[in-house]
């Protein structure tokens, strides 16, 4: 299986966990990843904020860049994600609009690639041969798989059902961990908010934890940088304006996956969270 | 609130704007409100999400293009993919804050500091082809009379080798700058 990979700006700063275990995990299930060359950014909440044809000719260059490639481009963050989907989806329903937006980027894109999220990617892979890449089981984690918005919403693009999906909790369950059911899972973190109005964002990450704390989880497993960073660095701060004490590391699902798979914790980047990781993991052994 | 003459309000053209800018059929909204009953943000907001959508219908354009409501939406698109109307509720709101920005309005309240958010970040993209993390936080930090927010934050970050003080500046940079240019001028004939 071979794709083009666009990393996004997150991936190279705040989500390097997620870069390196995405390329550690694709490289062990065989799946050829090539980075887009010279991409930049999709202007993610920012551009569509500003500017509806901005908000499409700056995935669409990028999308011009994989097309060169001739491969289907694939983007582990879930906003990355969210804005290539959508502009490829409106470029290909409108030939007008294609048009228009190629004339602006300089760089014509012909509609000839799909955009996939990583998860459908490595789900593709298929259950059975990730179960048998496994090595060291997931015992003893009962996880929280925590979606997001951006990769179940809108319609157009949703990799799974908006309200209730479950490709995390398949590949999580082929590693042996115990998922649970939970309600906020689908519920905004408030990430786009977190810098300009914090105070804002703060109660919609306490609610996530609150309620996976209720499920009974230990830990929580995403897969998207921007949820990654507000769930586990505003953890700490959770706990300290509101006098809670939760303690949920926030892994991304490539890690633990790579981790079941027995590749080095290192090259998954595991030590480099706000909340601990160690002693959960520990009871994996 | 203020009473609302309704006769004496309506603004036709603001509410054919709205529709045909979102290319929603904002009329179709019977308010039953389940974009507000979902709405993560709802609890910091001056105006919930199905008021603002009664007020596009009635043409308020001063009252919706200067609430707090539109620049505190997280773009979580609950609401669109909850609406029984199939109206895209987020591109609605999508498409007020592109009109209060066009019209050269002061966002309220928080929504100050959302919209200054959105400037800087975007002045990153425009500036590096990517987002400098580093220097858009202390950008924004600068812009807000708080210098030092943060500071922690980041030198943990910069510990374990997750904040860069330097940015992998695309080749094609006059190519992006060329997007920001042409945006603009196809813009301006609109």
């Amino acid at each position: 299986m071979k794709f083009a990979y666009y990393p996004g700006c997150s991936l190279e700063t705040s989500g390097k966990e997620y870069d390196l275990s995405t390329r550690a995990v694709s490289k062990h299930l065989g799946i050829e990843l090539t980075e887009v060359p010279d991409w930049s950014c999709c202007g993610a909440t920012a551009g569509h904020s500003t500017s509806h044809l901005l908000a499409l000719a700056l995935p669409a260059r990028n999308l011009a860049l994989a097309e060169e490639l001739g491969l289907d481009v694939t983007a582990p963050c879930a906003a990355c994600y969210q804005r290539l989907a959508l502009a490829c989806h409106e470029l290909n329903q409108n030939p007008q609009l294609r048009e228009k937006v190629n004339e602006i980027t300089g760089r014509p894109f012909h509609g000839k690639i799909k955009v996939i999220s990583i998860l459908e990617v490595i789900s593709s892979v298929g259950l059975e041969r990730i179960r048998a890449q496994v090595v060291k089981p997931l015992k003893g984690l009962k996880i929280a798989a925590y979606y997001g918005c951006l990769l179940v919403r809108p319609r157009a693009i949703q990799i799974d059902d908006p309200e209730n999906p479950q490709v995390i909790e398949q590949i999580m369950q082929a590693t042996g961990a115990d998922t649970v059911d939970w309600s906020h899972k689908t519920e905004c973190c408030g990430a786009s908010l977190a810098v300009s109005n914090e105070e804002v964002a703060i109660p919609m990450v306490s609610r996530i934890l609150n309620a996976a704390a209720l499920s009974g989880a230990n830990c929580l497993v995403c897969a998207c940088p921007l949820c990654h960073f507000n769930l586990d660095m505003r953890q700490l701060k959770v706990n300290r304006l509101r006098g809670t004490n939760y303690h949920l590391p926030v892994f991304y699902f490539t890690q633990l996956l790579g981790f079941a798979m027995g590749l080095n914790p290192q090259d998954l980047s595991l030590h480099t969270h706000f909340v601990d990781t160690g002693q959960v993991l520990k009871l994996v052994g | 609130m203020e009473p609302i003459k309704l006769n004496e309000s309506e603004d036709r053209d603001f509410i054919d704007r709205v529709c045909r800018e979102s290319r929603q059929a904002v009329e179709n909204c019977y308010q039953c409100g389940k974009c507000t009953a979902g709405c993560p943000v709802a609890f910091a907001c001056d105006l919930m999400p199905h008021q603002v959508m009664r007020m596009v219908q009635l043409g308020l354009k001063e009252e919706v293009l200067r609430c707090q409501c539109i620049w505190l939406c997280a773009s979580c698109v609950t609401c669109t993919a909850r609406c029984p109307r199939n109206i895209d509720v987020a591109m609605v709101m999508d498409t007020l804050r592109i009109m209060a920005r066009r019209k050269g309005i002061n966002p309220p309240g928080r929504g100050r500091n959302a919209a200054l958010f959105n400037t800087n970040f975007l002045g990153s993209i425009q500036k590096y082809g990517r987002l400098f993390e580093f220097a858009t936080m202390a950008m924004f930090n600068l812009k807000t009379g708080q210098p030092f927010r943060e500071a922690n934050t980041g030198l943990t970050m910069l510990r374990r080798g997750k904040l860069k003080l330097s940015v992998t500046k695309p080749r094609g940079l006059e190519e992006i700058n060329r997007i920001f240019e042409k945006v603009r001028q196809a813009e301006k004939e609109v």
